[in-house]
């Protein structure tokens, strides 16, 4: 079943290598220019408010060459790998059986269909999860120095690139590698119940970038209950007034975090803790901006930041993987479900 | 033996199923044992009540119009179908219910599929790696005599030769009960009798049971020592093809009406020319009456006879 396996899987295999050693060389050549770059700016070991400087140019420097590319072409293809994994190696593997007929050769040979599904399941699935985090490891490499020095450049504001923002979070660490068994089994399901390579292909990528989008923007943020902090409204850091003609006012400060946290709201309150609406003063809708601070100050505001703490990543990290590969699991039960009640023929 | 009539189609069955062959018991299981079988598709019964045991040692053909059945029977049969009612036994086992009761089943899908991408060599290391009792020897031998290039690629093969490497693999795993689905139907004459000629030469070797469908007659006739003919879902006449030709006689004489016949003699098809009427009937016990014309008949006279009654009942 092993070699019936890896016969059936070369072609892919042998194509998935061919792209990731193309990809090695790329990062490896673009990468090593990246780290001499971040060595020349001093960076490297330095602490505290003069360095904040230096790494701000250092970006600045990188956004304007190649790298700049290369940074957001590496957090594409990782985002990308899962997708392609699910939609190339997880769907057609039973369809192709059932379109060419090949799954009654296959399942009268003397191995159960559930022996045989589980070691499809299992190598082509430690495949992907190899394939995935192997890349994932390669752009963290390439982009290490662009984190750490975003990070340096914490407090600078010139600039916010959180680990944790949902842009980003999915392209780095481990979690690819779940992402990659989910769509793997996914896509392997969704072919057990469509039973048709190319909508089931096609099930697959939307299900999957459905799955990723609904999860980076709704549900990662309540994986671990998030930091509030209420503080006084600072009225000098006042970013946004806005005053509209049915009476109504609104102001947001500058959130009071490190600028590597991952902010999901910014509230201002009255002292009374409700949402401030206004009225709005004359003081603010025709005076100056001292005038209107001075009445903003005189309210006593409060200001309520909800965040995810950068310090958070690595536990983000593990929860996101140890779930993803959960639901992957659970998939490969209900595929191995669906084709032993004979769905299939 | 009471062959049951031809229901139509959507309706449930109802009358009783065609009695089981009268044969003895034996030590080891029947090939197949179905007891009241039935596979429904959405308001269509593909295959309806049928009861059957099909004892082994036996080559047996399969016979039916397309549509009949055989195919939903023989898929019950592997476990590559779950009955809707009823219950089959194949060797004494569940259908595909575990490692040693697939080894034990050869199956030759109709259409005979292999994979494309793979050469021949690489089917026979597929079937010596997914068989433990795969004989190589055998395997080898016969893709030698057949000429086939062992580098080719299943997708650069002939219809005839693909058939002779589904067989080939089939047979290679020494399974008891080797069951074929339409094997020859696209095969052209020469290819059709090389492989009848190697399934042969496979059940005379080893103890093997086949079960062999197909709508041409002719094929099974040189081949079959059992039939079994399967019209519209139902089992219309199941035995041994000695003791069917033995029991069922075709009758000439004047014109009679067939219900005036000794109780023992069954009317299996009537036609009247004129004075004369043609009879053939189904009897245990000889036929004495000096009015009649006695005559023989064969495997073709009687199918076409159960087929023609099943289609006008």
């Amino acid at each position: 079943m092993i070699w019936l396996t890896w016969r059936q899987f070369r072609a892919q295999a042998i194509t998935a290598a061919a792209a990731l050693a193309v990809l090695a060389i790329v990062l490896l050549v673009t990468g090593i220019g990246l780290a001499h770059a971040y060595n020349d700016a001093g960076l490297p070991g330095c602490h505290g408010g003069g360095c904040a400087g230096a790494a701000s140019l250092f970006i600045d420097e990188a956004k304007a060459n190649i790298y700049h590319l290369v940074f957001y072409a590496g957090v594409f293809l990782v985002y990308a790998a899962p997708a392609l994994i699910g939609v190339f190696w997880g769907a057609p593997l039973i369809t192709r059986e059932i379109e060419a007929g090949t799954f009654r050769l296959a399942w009268n040979q003397s191995v159960t269909r559930r022996r045989w599904l589980a070691v499809k399941l299992g190598l082509i699935g430690l495949a992907a999860i190899a394939t995935s985090g192997l890349l994932s490891l390669m752009v963290g490499w390439w982009s290490s120095p662009i984190y750490a020095a975003a990070q340096q450049a914490a407090g600078s504001n010139s600039l916010s690139i959180s680990r944790l923002d949902p842009p980003m979070f999915g392209a780095q660490g481990i979690v690819p590698m779940g992402y990659a068994a989910f769509a793997f089994a996914l896509g392997v399901t969704l072919g057990a119940l469509i039973r048709r390579t190319v909508p089931a292909m096609a099930a697959t990528l939307a299900v999957f970038a459905g799955v990723q989008l609904a999860w980076a923007d709704v549900i990662r943020q309540h994986l671990i209950a998030p930091v509030r902090s209420l503080t006084p409204l600072n009225v000098s850091a006042i970013n946004e007034l806005s005053i509209t003609s049915n009476q109504t006012m609104t102001v947001v400060a500058a959130a009071k975090v490190k600028s590597t946290a991952w902010v999901l709201s910014n509230q201002t309150l009255t002292s009374a803790g409700k949402p401030f609406t206004g009225p709005p003063t004359n003081a603010c809708i025709s005076g100056t901006t001292q005038q209107c601070n001075a009445w903003l100050a005189s309210k006593h505001l409060q200001q309520l930041v909800s965040y995810q703490p950068a310090s958070r990543f690595w536990e983000f990290q593990w929860y996101e993987t140890a779930i993803f590969l959960a639901v992957g699991l659970a998939l490969a039960a209900l595929c191995s479900w669906l084709i032993r009640s004979k769905r299939i023929a | 033996m009471t062959a049951g009539s031809a229901a139509p189609e959507g309706r449930p069955p109802g009358t009783p199923p065609a009695a089981a062959p009268g044969e003895l018991p034996r030590r080891t299981p029947p090939a197949l044992d179905a007891r009241g079988l039935g596979k429904r598709y959405g308001r269509r019964w593909a295959l309806a009540d049928c009861t059957l045991t099909i004892p082994a040692g036996h080559v047996v053909g399969l016979v039916g119009p397309n549509g009949a059945g055989k195919t939903t029977l023989l898929n019950l049969a592997t476990g590559m179908l779950e009955p809707t009612t009823g219950t089959v036994e194949v060797l004494g086992g569940a259908p595909a219910s575990g490692a040693d009761q697939l080894a034990k089943v050869g199956y030759v899908a109709q259409d005979t599929p292999v994979y494309a991408g793979l050469t021949v060599a690489e089917h026979l290391r597929l079937g010596a790696e997914l068989n433990p009792g795969w004989d190589d020897e055998l395997a080898r031998g016969r893709i030698e005599r057949l000429g086939l290039d062992q580098k080719l690629k299943a997708a650069k093969l002939s219809g005839g030769q693909r058939a002779q490497l589904a067989l080939t693999l089939a047979i290679a795993k020494r399974p008891e009960l080797l069951i074929l689905d339409e094997p020859i139907a696209r095969l052209d004459p020469l290819a059709r009798r090389e492989f009848l000629q190697l399934l042969m030469e496979a059940t005379a070797e080893q103890e093997l049971t086949v079960l062999m469908s197909s709508h041409l007659i002719a094929d099974l006739e040189r081949t079959c020592d059992y039939l079994i003919v399967l019209v519209a879902g139902r089992v219309v006449l199941a035995g041994q093809v000695d003791d069917l030709l033995a029991s069922h006689h075709l009758l000439t004489g004047p014109r009679r009406d067939p219900a005036t016949l000794p109780a023992d003699q069954q009317v299996i098809t009537a036609s009247h020319v004129g004075r004369q009427s043609s009879l053939l009937v189904r009897t245990d016990k000889p036929v004495h009456d000096p009015a009649w014309t006695v005559a023989n008949v064969d495997i073709e006279d009687l199918v076409l006879a159960y087929l023609s009654r099943a289609a006008s009942a």
